[in-house]
């Protein structure tokens, strides 16, 4: 189970609309909160939320949806406040959800990580890891609420896929999450083809390479 | 374009583990892991009177339990609905005559014969359990050892059954008709066979359909909320026959390859 700390990046599906504030799934022991007013307003304004905005809410994110957001505060017994006061988080659109153990994922600086294979992930504190294929530009709306429902291309989805598999194999290894270890995962696991790396001598071949590209990177 | 969240194409298995043999107090037994699915079958046979319709045949009772280890929904009494659906399931698919060789297991007329009960064991849910469920019915049944048995008749006429000493003298069933079902999973405007936990939550609608490893269709069964439409279900067939053929093919190999190591088989089992 996740346990929250501030400042924590966490990517969670929304559960209920409640009065002036969603409940979030986390993987938490309790749902974690994101009130009204931790949430960008279309258009970046800044003002009091009015009543209007209470009832508009189900516009912005409705059960089912998918955000990214980091750890604001966390409560006395352990539920977590989240906000996305910020134009990386909101709402997320097309892409993959590959559910972790938490402490599989290492804690850096950035959890944003756009791969050079042609794809981006976010790589969730508390074991949700996003993926989805890399923006063409650098959108400026606020909060990113509208999703891009476009088809995905086949070549994106096809890395897509592969990276999918790469972090199952490297789960199943208990080996730690970080955008090095998936780059290398990905770059050994080319010479397969995408459904065979489930497939329990590939992975073990895969992941046994991956440790020994990261152990010469640290040596 | 064929490509699904793990790669795999809309016709392909998840990697599989089957093996036969596993608990030994029972005539026939056999474990298979589909992905994250995991099944246990195991066939008891027992005497009993034939029914009254079919006095010269023996039958096969099903009983499906969902053990409350796989998904949290199953606690308590809550796999039973699931349970009683998937026994149902079974029957209707083994309802075909040739499916499995009934007059084999009569001992007497009207009085004796063989039933053989089968008992699934749920241990964990990970999508596309009917598929699971058939395949390890098929490798219990190939792998189910029925004792040969003698009806000795008395001076007064009254009938005595004798069991032969020998452990190994036994008879086995032919499971060469035996239909293994096929999923297949409406998604969009596509379908899919063997479809994982998240797949089936997106799939409106299912067809089950049951193959013999000939290509012939022993029963179909539609499931889900969402229709289909006249012109979706043919594809879905012919995919499905061909999918089950194939399917069937591995198996046999598989089962095949298992009986020809013998006894020098190390069982892997539940603790390996």
């Amino acid at each position: 189970r996740y346990n929250g700390e501030v400042g924590d990046i966490v990517v969670g599906r929304i559960t209920e609309v409640q009065q002036k504030r969603w409940k979030v799934e986390t993987n938490s022991r309790l749902d974690s909160v994101l009130l009204l007013s931790s949430m960008n307003l279309p258009g970046g304004e800044l003002r009091r939320r009015s009543a209007e905005d209470e009832l508009a809410m189900r516009d912005y994110l409705q059960e089912g949806d998918l955000i990214s957001a980091e750890v604001q505060s966390v409560f006395s017994d352990g539920a977590v406040s989240l906000h996305t006061r910020s134009l990386k988080y909101g709402k997320l659109g097309q892409g993959v959800l590959v559910q972790v153990s938490p402490s599989l994922v290492k804690r850096q600086k950035t959890h944003f990580h756009d791969l050079p294979c042609g794809a981006s992930v976010i790589l969730g504190n508390n074991g949700f890891i996003w993926i989805y294929p890399t923006p063409e530009q650098k959108d400026e709306e606020a909060g990113g609420f509208t999703t891009n429902l476009e088809p995905v291309p086949l070549s994106d989805r096809e890395v897509i896929s592969r990276l999918r598999n790469c972090i199952v194999a490297l789960v199943t290894q208990q080996l730690m999450l970080f955008d090095t270890s998936i780059l290398y995962c990905y770059e050994a696991s080319l010479p397969h083809q995408i459904k065979d790396i489930l497939k329990p001598e590939v992975m073990e071949e895969i992941v046994l390479e991956t440790r020994q590209r990261l152990l010469d990177l640290e040596g | 374009e064929d490509l699904r969240v793990d790669g795999r194409g809309c016709e392909d298995y998840r990697c599989a583990e089957v093996e036969t043999g596993v608990v030994s107090n029972t005539s026939g037994s056999a474990r298979v892991k589909l992905g994250h699915t995991d099944i246990l079958v195991g066939v008891k046979a027992e005497m009993g009177t034939p029914k009254l319709e079919k006095p010269d045949e023996g039958y096969l009772e099903f009983f499906v339990d969902c053990s409350a280890n796989a998904t949290p929904e199953f606690e308590g009494r809550g796999g039973e609905e699931l349970g009683t659906e998937i026994a149902n399931t079974l029957y209707r698919v083994f309802s075909s005559e040739s499916s499995v060789d009934l007059k084999s297991l009569c001992i007497n007329p009207r009085e004796h014969c063989w039933v053989l009960y089968v008992d699934v064991l749920l241990l964990e849910c990970g999508g596309n359990l009917l598929d699971a469920i058939s395949i390890a019915v098929k490798a219990a049944l190939f792998n189910t050892r029925i004792p040969k048995v003698r009806v000795l008749e008395d001076e007064e006429g009254s009938k005595e059954i004798e069991l032969s000493d020998d452990p190994y003298d036994c008879i086995r069933l032919n499971v060469d008709d035996v239909p293994c079902i096929v999923t297949l999973s409406k998604i969009g405007y596509r379908h899919v066979v063997d479809a994982t936990l998240q797949e089936e939550a997106c799939s409106l609608a299912s067809l089950l359909i049951s193959v013999t490893s000939k290509g012939a269709l022993t029963s179909m069964k539609k499931v889900g909320k969402g229709s289909l439409d006249p012109e979706s279900i043919f594809e879905m067939m012919e995919t499905g026959k061909r999918v089950g053929k194939s399917l069937h093919i591995a198996l046999q190999k598989i089962l095949d390859e298992e009986e020809s190591l013998g006894t020098s088989r190390q069982k892997v089992g539940f603790l390996g």
